[in-house]
């Protein structure tokens, strides 16, 4: 597993994984966009309005799917105390603030000619929020906390603690009363969105994890470089 | 089998994540008339200790063919279905708000049945479509 993780041959595969989705992601949103600004029908209620969600949404799923792939990994490296899986959960913590304060941002926007309020303190609004501070968390202390392991520790424990919140978030809407509106994509169900809406949502959420897989991908290198470095100047 | 540390370790999570999720699940129950983000009619019917004073929000559907506007006011009921209320309000409102659809209100109660609001929030429901398929939604009901 370790030597999965941290491998000369990986780090070729990673460059070469680099060129690849360079190579695809900007057809990809091009297509994507077009998609969702241009293709889409409007909303009957809402009307234009609605194309902040082709945003809006797969940031959201985005910053609660990437935390929930760092708690996962904090988990096993509390436990197995795997070596570097920190490396790929500093990698991607940062992608997953950014994507949860877009989804924020967004949200905010979108609500205030639809609601008629910019923010409103109901359950999934504040649970984002909290996320939000999680990631925070668990960036400074990776970067405040100078000895390696150390570090490791104590930013597994926030993202083990943090992933409470995921659950919490998900199902925001069915526990309580909130302003925010359930969700329209259901498992299981049939989904209360329409299909030529359905599809550019999901190019949008392809194309954006698709930049997410770059991203952590260039980040993934320099950490695996640093660490080079690191062992270089010990011996 | 795993090495000892490792059960140890393991179990060490399992405990501690319990212990939290029970610790959460416990705030979040006391807190549970402070996460709701409104109350509806037939809460407020059922509520007992109502503070007239306090601001509260109501939140409902607004009932058919009771959305009254006049020059100083607009005057609709809010309905769960079950119970209503009288909301009187006096200000501009958001683009969806209608008839039939989701509304929060915010204000003060002034008895059990009749409530003055000072802010209207729109409630999105979670449906899309475009515009033509509702159209033709309408007409199969017809």
């Amino acid at each position: 597993m370790l030597n999965l993780l941290n491998n000369t041959i990986v780090f070729k595969w990673i460059d070469k994984l680099i060129n690849f989705i360079n190579s695809i992601f900007f057809v990809f949103l091009l297509a994507a966009l077009s998609f969702a600004l241009i293709f889409s029908p409007p909303d009957y209620l809402q009307s234009e309005t609605v194309r902040i969600m082709y945003v809006h949404v797969p940031s959201a799923w985005i910053g609660l799917a990437a935390f929930s792939v760092i708690a996962l990994l904090s988990i096993l490296n509390f436990i197995f105390k795997m070596k570097y899986s920190n490396l790929i959960t500093k990698s991607i913590a940062p992608l997953g603030l950014m994507f949860t304060c877009l989804a924020i941002v967004t949200g905010s926007i979108w609500a205030q000619p639809t609601w008629g309020t910019w923010w409103a303190w109901d359950a999934r609004l504040t649970s984002m929020v909290i996320l939000a501070l999680f990631y925070i968390l668990f960036i400074i202390s990776n970067k405040m906390i100078l000895e390696d392991d150390k570090a490791n520790k104590v930013s597994s424990i926030i993202a083990i603690i943090g992933f409470i919140n995921i659950p919490v978030i998900k199902y925001s809407v069915e526990w309580w009363n909130t302003l925010h509106q359930p969700a329209s994509i259901k498992f299981l169900q049939s989904n209360s969105i329409h299909s030529s809406m359905m599809i550019p949502l999901l190019l949008m959420f392809l194309a954006l994890l698709l930049y997410c897989a770059l991203i952590f991908l260039m980040k993934y290198k320099t950490e695996i470089i640093k660490i080079k470095k690191k062992n270089l100047k010990r011996l | 089998m795993l090495p000892k540390n490792v059960k140890k370790r393991a179990s060490l999570l399992t405990i501690f994540l319990s212990f939290s999720i029970l610790a959460i699940f416990l705030i979040l129950k006391s807190l549970n008339n402070n996460i709701l983000y409104f109350k509806s009619p037939t809460e407020i019917k059922n509520s007992e200790d109502i503070n007239f004073a306090k601001k509260i929000r109501i939140g409902g559907m607004v009932k058919k063919d009771t959305l009254r506007v006049s020059r100083s006011e607009i005057l609709f009921i809010i309905t769960d279905y079950k119970n209503e209320i009288k909301i009187s309000y006096s200000g501009t409102v958001p683009n969806l708000f209608s008839e039939e659809k989701g509304v929060v209100a915010e204000g003060k109660l002034q008895d059990k049945n009749f409530f003055i609001a000072d802010r209207i929030l729109a409630k999105h429901d979670e449906n899309y479509m475009p515009p033509e398929l509702k159209d033709k939604i309408k007409k199969n009901v017809k």
